[in-house]
């Protein structure tokens, strides 16, 4: 069972998010978009969707801090034990609250704003859910470690777990020992990154860093592909294709 | 210098009689897919009035374009690339589909399916966003020729400043009508606002269009552009704009909009321009300086140390004889007539106007004056401020004195053509007295008045040899002409024919030959498309017996 849910489980996610996202980048490089609905509504959008990204932004980067990071390291440069957790904990809250209050306006939005629920595809209605799902059990774990209600330092469990998953070589017994909250969450956060290359979601990898440094206007030469349903005729192929 | 090519319009606001027909055919042509229904590549706006989407100019509220900075240099009015990043997740400057309108269709199912009553059944207006019913409240063309009234034209962008004189009472009221387009501009800043690199300017014919497979729907290009001609469909969740009808013009024929004008009033032609200096003249410090700086960047290609850099940038020999007898650089450089829209926003846009005369005409016809005459109509531009100042707000970032001399000259062809016409010796002071020979005025006069199509359209076709990269050349055969003599083994054989041209090919035949249906030169094919269903076209029917 733990080699299943921790071992077999999250490879299995992990290849479909893979080769999913070169699937859907070779095949549906149209429908690669943000799909934004801000067209359709403005105030609620203006409000939730800044605290939504920004504290999910956030949240991405506690992950990676902790997950990531190995104790020892944040040991050796001299932050301690107590520094640390209370750093993630209010870190942690403060993301946690922008997400949960942000992600509440977008779906209240998304449900009652006539046009952006008609504008909602099955699938997206399922990654909500799922989304919705992750966030709060994060949002719980993050909550019960604050309260001091459950003591147990991920860094030397989960944390573990996912640096040896990451590295071939997974310790599924870490995982075992780990609190239902973050078992849950785990699990529901690989669904999600299963589901991710068929969602809208595929927008976190376009963010748009190039930006910063290219010159302001492009220029481009008539493409050199032939576009539309017209191909060039045999025999007629360019020279080095 | 870095000479480059300019696809580039220039249209004649006398002429548009507010028809609506380019914005129609463009839409059939562009837009009628569901996630573009209020989308307009082209449309057409009564002025005074708020134009589409509603008051788009007041660039205070919506920071498309540019600003110059005080160290010179230009930078996006909604901010540089940090801040667009910053404000991704939602674009604070996003017109809303309020701001254009909710599209919407009639409940039509009611009058098919309604039982027998005493009232008449209605057809309700269902939004096409939300399919509920809803309050047509605005469209594209609400205020369509409105012109001047109180409700609208007051809180036109382009009144400010000169409300205090203007009286938008009805008898003192002037209206004309303004169809646009995106500018192609030089310096684009849709293009320069996408964080993606989505939006391009193509570099042989400066045409400037989004790549759907790279636009992620971020939509900073839709508040970027000034003149709101980035459109988001609300479909895909991409970016849209005028592609300028790209396929067409790679063949050599002009765009729908231009093509099916009625009052013939856009001309298509190439500019030549130097790339190097774009963004200093863009970036003069006085914005009436604008006009000038702008023009100052275009190329005479008739100067042959032009011609030569052309050549050595690539530029193709019969792209630059095209380019010499282009009608848009005798409008915009040789008779200085054309103005362009707006050049206060710094995008350098590339379709330009000729501002209408019809405003004074009208004011003088209805004080029962002569509005031939010139000494009449030169005091009536003097003396009426309102429509040129506000023709300026439009056309010059607000500096009367090109405007004037555009009207003055547009007023002196008048006169001279009517001594013309009438036969009448010709007065030369006319055209001296705004600086052109007696000549030169009746070759403006053929331009503007009586030009064919060949004269309004010069178009070189794409490279040949660039012909395979082309979406309706996908073929490596340099085929010039498409007349049916090149097909040599029979009907259908030879190089495809694209399908833009075919149409285009079918329809100047029909309009152009005597018999009703059938093309002469192919008495034995009908198509059916093409019929009018006027008469029996010869071979619809096999011959009759003895026939
Ligand atoms: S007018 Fe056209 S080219 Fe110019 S900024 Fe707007 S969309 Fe871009
Ligand atoms: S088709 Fe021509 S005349 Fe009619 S509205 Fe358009 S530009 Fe004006």
């Amino acid at each position: 069972m733990n080699t299943f849910l921790w071992v077999i489980v999250p490879y299995l996610c992990l290849a479909v998010f893979v080769v999913g996202h070169i699937w859907r980048y070779r095949y549906d490089k149209f429908g690669w978009t943000t799909r934004s609905s801000q067209l359709y509504e403005d105030r609620l959008l203006r409000l939730g969707s800044p605290l939504f990204h920004f504290g999910m932004l956030g949240a991405v980067g506690g992950h990676v801090v902790g997950l990531l990071l190995p104790q020892s390291w944040t040991d050796a440069v001299g932050i301690s034990d107590a520094a640390y957790h209370w750093g993630a904990v209010l870190g942690g809250l403060a993301a946690g609250v922008m997400l949960v209050v942000g992600m509440a306006i977008l779906i209240y939005r998304r449900r009652t704003v006539g046009p952006v629920f008609s504008a909602t595809t099955p699938m997206d209605k399922v990654m909500y859910a799922v989304l919705g799902v992750v966030v709060l059990l994060g949002m719980w774990n993050t909550v019960l470690g604050a309260s001091g209600l459950e003591h147990y330092n991920y860094r030397e469990g989960v944390s573990v777990w996912y640096r040896s998953f990451l590295a071939f070589q997974p310790q599924p017994e870490l995982m075992a020992e780990a609190p239902i909250g973050f078992k849950l969450h785990a699990l529901s956060a690989f669904v999600l990154f299963a589901l991710w290359p068929f969602t809208r979601l595929v927008h976190v990898f376009s963010a748009p860093v190039g930006y910063v440094t290219r010159p302001y206007i492009v220029y481009r030469s008539r493409d050199e592909r032939p576009l539309g349903n017209a191909a060039p005729r045999r025999g007629w192929d360019r020279v080095g294709s | 210098m870095r000479v480059m090519a300019q696809m580039a319009m220039v249209m004649n606001l006398d002429k548009c009689i507010g028809c609506h027909t380019c914005s129609v055919t463009c839409k059939q042509a562009w837009t009628n897919r569901a996630g573009t229904e209020y989308v307009w590549f082209n449309n057409v706006e009564t002025r005074p009035g708020l134009g589409y989407p509603r008051g788009y100019e007041d660039q205070d509220t919506w920071q498309g374009g540019w600003v110059r900075k005080p160290n010179g240099r230009l930078e996006l009015k909604a901010g540089g690339r940090w801040k667009k990043l910053f404000t991704i997740f939602s674009n604070p400057k996003m017109p809303s589909i309020q701001d254009y309108y909710e599209p919407w269709t009639y409940d039509y199912e009611t009058l098919l399916n309604s039982p027998q009553t005493d009232t008449f059944p209605v057809a309700r207006p269902k939004s096409l966003l939300s399919g509920k019913d809803m309050q047509v409240q605005w469209s594209a063309n609400w205020d369509d020729d409105l012109g001047g009234s109180q409700e609208h034209a007051v809180r036109d962008e382009m009144l400010k400043g000169i409300e205090d004189k203007v009286k938008l009472e009805f008898e003192q009221t002037f209206m004309f009508y303004l169809p646009r387009i995106c500018e192609h501009c030089l310096n684009p800043s849709c293009a320069a606002s996408c964080p993606s690199g989505a939006i391009y300017k193509r570099e042989e014919d400066g045409i400037v269009l989004v790549d759907q497979d790279r636009c992620r729907g971020w939509r900073m290009c839709v508040s970027g552009c000034p003149y709101k001609k980035v459109y988001f469909n609300h479909k895909t969740g991409k970016a849209e704009k005028c592609t300028f009808c790209y396929p067409r013009i790679e063949v050599g024929i002009p765009t729908v909009c231009a093509e099916t004008c009625v009052g013939r009033l856009r001309y298509i032609g190439l500019m030549l321009y130097d790339a190097d200096r774009v963004l200093e003249a863009a970036a003069v410090e006085d914005e009436h300086d604008l006009y000038e700086a702008q023009r100052s960047v275009f190329l005479d290609p008739r100067d042959p140390e032009v011609e030569r850099a052309a050549l050595a940038a690539g530029i193709a020999p019969d792209w630059i004889e095209a380019a010499k007898k282009s009608p848009v650089l005798r409008l915009i450089n040789d008779y200085k007539v054309a103005l362009p829209l707006h050049p206060e926003y710094r995008t350098m846009p590339m379709v330009w106007y000729i501002p209408p005369l019809s405003p004074v005409v009208d004011v003088i016809k209805e004080t029962g004056h002569d509005a031939e005459d010139r000494g009449n109509l030169f005091a009536a531009i003097e003396a009426l401020r309102i429509p040129v100042e506000y023709l300026a707000n439009l056309f010059t970032a607000g500096d009367v004195e090109p405007v004037n001399d555009v009207l003055r000259k547009l007023a002196a062809m008048r006169s001279y053509m009517r001594d013309i016409n009438l036969g009448r010796d010709t007065d030369e002071s006319i055209p001296e007295a705004v600086g052109m020979t007696g000549e030169e005025m009746y070759e403006m006069f053929r331009l503007l008045a009586i030009a064919k199509y060949a004269d309004r359209y010069v178009i070189p076709t794409a490279h040949a040899e660039q012909a395979h990269a082309l979406e309706e050349l996908a073929t490596d055969c340099p085929v010039s002409s498409y007349d049916d003599n090149d097909m040599y083994f029979g009907e259908g054989s030879g190089p495809l024919t694209p399908v833009a041209v075919e149409n285009f090919e079918m329809l100047r035949r029909r309009q152009t030959t005597d018999t009703v249906a059938a093309p002469p030169e192919k008495s034995r094919r009908v198509n059916l498309l093409n019929w009018d269903g006027r008469g029996t076209p010869e071979g619809l029917f096999p011959p009759k017996d003895g026939a």
